[in-house]
């Protein structure tokens, strides 16, 4: 085992993956001499040449409808989106492309990509540094949409997603890029879990948070908190966005019988919604109290010196924890909503 | 080089990351010179004009150093340095009349003064209080933009929307050389073109693109590929402020009498990094640096002034009195900022009212009430 940040352990994933396959290569901005605007890319083009980590254009579509070609060629390109903001201008190739190749010719055609990600915000960035863009692509059929919340998974499903014949959408949650942990640098990847399954990263009797990437450390300092209080809380940690591994979600909830679903991204359509909504077609009658969704708001992403606003924070899933608990405490919306007032679309 | 047609490609391709065949009407070390293009432009410049260019380009310098001073103290979060940009900015931005409007991009500082930006405006985005301080319409100018090049389509939509009302305004993109490898930057010209739309687009052409140099995004100069498109462009040296000044007024005048888009490839330098989060001595030579800051754009204005006689040590003096005054007002805008109300975080996601969103504005407030209470 060695001590490494999650973005080493990607830079490991992304060695291995180069070192074992010549048909890898690696495709964006600023990711060659400089290793990346974070470094996460750091050595590999000294190491295994220009050719194979190659410097592109200032250009997001460019750069994923290029990797569309490579893979058609028989490569298997892992692109870097320098920032989450960016990768908009490369949503068309994405949706419209990568997703749906691979149907369009009939299972012919296949579009082993990977799009890696910097991800969602808490790190004090600037406008469109922050962004949580994960349900869009949750809601494309055919990708893949991964999240790694610690360095082992990191390393790990790196190379599971290199090795895929379907494109992957690699979201690094950027505020743990320079958190350590341990990671097995010699594991046969065989062994280790696939990327599709969920992990349960902290085992708790009174209530399931179920959250992924940046939030899974959120979500573990709130169970530690809420030990002190005598409540056991168990962690889900996603990793796969889609496909959802319900089984071990459901598994947990049925173990609880409450849950809280927690992510950065604006609450409407999120993905906790989907979580819920699943969760209470599989479980509802283990449900002891209603589904909460603990979620940024449904605002563009605010500027940094309001961000903690905006991330759920571990008084937030707390304070939800409660309310499934039905620890008195919580209440709040329900307080605040006066009696006649109706949430419905009507007058958006 | 002028490019009004499509040029043979051998042209430039070899030199095209430097300024040798860049049009100028100053020498490096201020030697007024004859060049038949711009000359036309700038004949009628009074040493009263002359001197604000000047002083413009050494208060946004300050102002610069200000902002990474700034940044470097904790007070802003990230700034993204302008020095060496400076004639290109103030150059063409002195140019404008009031009612153009200009789309700049986050490295626009200099373009910004010549709006008329006040010292909060420059701070308060990049410390993380606001997306954008200003309001666009007392200083006609855009958010600054972070999306690489989107604001060179909405320049052109604008323009487009100026020449429907038949006014003589006229809409400026700025932008990097990395920014003419996006589709948005090439989707404009489309369209500019197609619309002869009064839109000058000007790209600074600073050598990088963070780490990318010139010649990852382009082989070929860029002002070569304008002409293609139906656009005339200049390539200009853009650490030249008359010549900025002289090919900005080229420009405008076409858009104002009807005969559509130009570009402008300004030939120019970085020399800081690309922002206060980069570090550029993994991916260029000091050499490099020190040869262009033989090229200062403030020192050559001042060379050529100073012979002309219209600037002596006393007119200088007043300038940097001038430049620390700005500097300290940014300053104080800067540390006197507050951080607004947790719930303002709500306002203005719509224009009208929005009953879910309300509602969300309301528990959060109720929610942090909560902690009030219980301290
Ligand atoms: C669509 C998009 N992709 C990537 C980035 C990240 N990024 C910010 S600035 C920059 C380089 C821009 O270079 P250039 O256009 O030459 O302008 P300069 O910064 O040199 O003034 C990059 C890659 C971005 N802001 N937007």
């Amino acid at each position: 085992m060695t001590a490494l940040t999650l973005g080493a352990a990607i830079n490991a994933g992304l060695s291995e993956a180069l070192e074992s396959d010549d048909k890898v290569l690696l495709m964006g901005e600023d990711i060659g001499k400089l290793g990346g605007v974070f470094r996460v890319t750091d050595g590999l083009q000294k190491r295994f040449g220009a050719q194979r980590v190659v410097d592109t254009p200032l250009a997001e579509a460019g750069i994923v409808g290029t990797a569309v070609g490579l893979a058609l060629r028989g490569y298997r390109p892992v692109v870097e989106i320098q920032f989450d903001g960016f990768v908009y201008p490369a949503f068309d190739q994405i949706v419209c492309q990568v997703a749906k190749l691979h149907y369009r010719s009939n299972g012919r055609i296949r579009m082993p990509l990977v799009i890696r990600i910097p991800w969602a915000g808490g790190v004090g960035a600037a406008e469109h540094h922050s962004e949580s863009p994960e349900a869009y692509f949750v809601h494309t059929a055919g990708l893949r949409v991964v999240a790694a919340s610690n360095p082992q998974d990191a390393y790990v499903m790196l190379q599971q997603a290199v090795a895929s014949d379907d494109p992957v959408i690699f979201f690094e949650p950027k505020r743990l890029y320079h958190s350590k942990g341990e990671v097995d640098l010699d594991a046969d990847l065989s062994d280790a879990p696939p990327m599709h399954l969920a992990r349960i990263a902290r085992e708790g009797t009174d209530a399931t948070i179920v959250t992924y990437g940046a939030q899974v450390r959120t979500a573990l300092d709130a169970a530690l908190a809420a030990e002190d209080e005598g409540i056991s809380l168990e962690v889900v940690d996603l990793r796969s966005l889609s496909p959802l591994d319900l089984n071990t979600i459901a598994a947990s909830v049925r173990k609880t019988g409450r849950v809280v679903v927690t992510h950065e991204a604006a609450r409407e359509a999120g993905l906790g919604a989907e979580l819920v909504a699943s969760i209470t077609e599989q479980c509802f009658e283990y449900l002891e109290a209603p589904p909460m969704r603990v979620t940024g708001h449904d605002i563009p992403y605010p500027p940094s010196k309001l961000e903690k606003h905006h991330v759920p924070d571990l008084d937030r899933i707390l304070h939800a924890v409660d309310r499934v608990l039905d620890r008195g405490a919580g209440a709040v919306t329900a307080a605040a909503t006066p009696a006649g007032v109706r949430i419905d679309g009507g007058v958006r | 080089m002028t490019y009004t047609q499509t040029q043979d490609s051998s042209i430039g391709r070899a030199r095209h990351h430097d300024d040798e065949d860049a049009l100028r009407l100053l020498e490096s070390d201020g030697t007024r010179v004859a060049e038949p293009t711009l000359d036309p432009w700038v004949s009628d410049l009074s040493p009263h004009e002359l001197r604000a260019l000047h002083r413009d380009m050494v208060l946004t310098r300050r102002l610069d150093a200000e902002g990474v001073a700034l940044q470097r103290q904790g007070q802003l979060a990230l700034w993204a340095p302008c020095r060496g940009q400076e004639a290109t900015q103030v150059g063409t931005a002195h140019a404008l009349a009031p009612g153009d409007f200009v789309f700049p991009s986050y490295r626009e500082h200099g373009v910004l003064l010549g709006r008329g930006a006040q010292p909060a405006d420059y701070v308060l985005a990049w410390r993380g209080e606001e997306h954008s301080a200003y309001d666009h319409t007392t200083i006609n100018a855009a958010p600054p933009q972070i999306i690489i090049g989107a604001q060179s389509l909405h320049a052109t939509g604008w323009a487009m929307g100026a020449q429907r009302d038949g006014s003589t305004d006229v809409a400026v993109a700025y932008y990097g050389d990395g920014a003419t490898s996006q589709g948005d930057v090439n989707e404009a010209m489309v369209f500019a073109s197609s619309f002869r739309a009064p839109v000058v687009f000007v790209c600074s052409n600073n050598q990088w693109a963070i780490s990318e140099p010139v010649t990852v995004q382009s082989e070929f100069p860029l002002a070569g590929r304008a002409p293609g498109f139906g656009i005339p462009s200049l390539r200009i040296d853009g650490n030249d402020a008359l010549a900025c000044v002289a090919a900005m007024r080229w420009a405008l005048d076409r858009a104002r009498r009807g005969e559509g888009p130009s570009f402008i490839e300004a030939v120019t330098y970085r020399m800081g990094p690309h922002t206060t989060s980069d570090d550029p001595t993994r991916y260029r030579e000091p050499g490099e640096v020190e040869a262009w800051a033989e090229r200062d754009p403030i020192a050559r204005l001042e060379a050529y002034l100073r012979a002309e006689g219209m600037l002596d040590d006393g007119g200088l003096a007043e300038v940097a009195r001038a430049a620390d005054a700005l500097a300290a007002e940014v300053r104080a805008a800067c540390i006197g900022a507050t951080t607004r109300a947790p719930e303002t975080i709500f306002d203005h996601v719509y224009a009208e009212p929005h009953a879910g969103l309300a509602q969300q504005k309301a528990d959060y407030a109720q929610y942090l009430a909560g902690f009030e209470v219980s301290r």
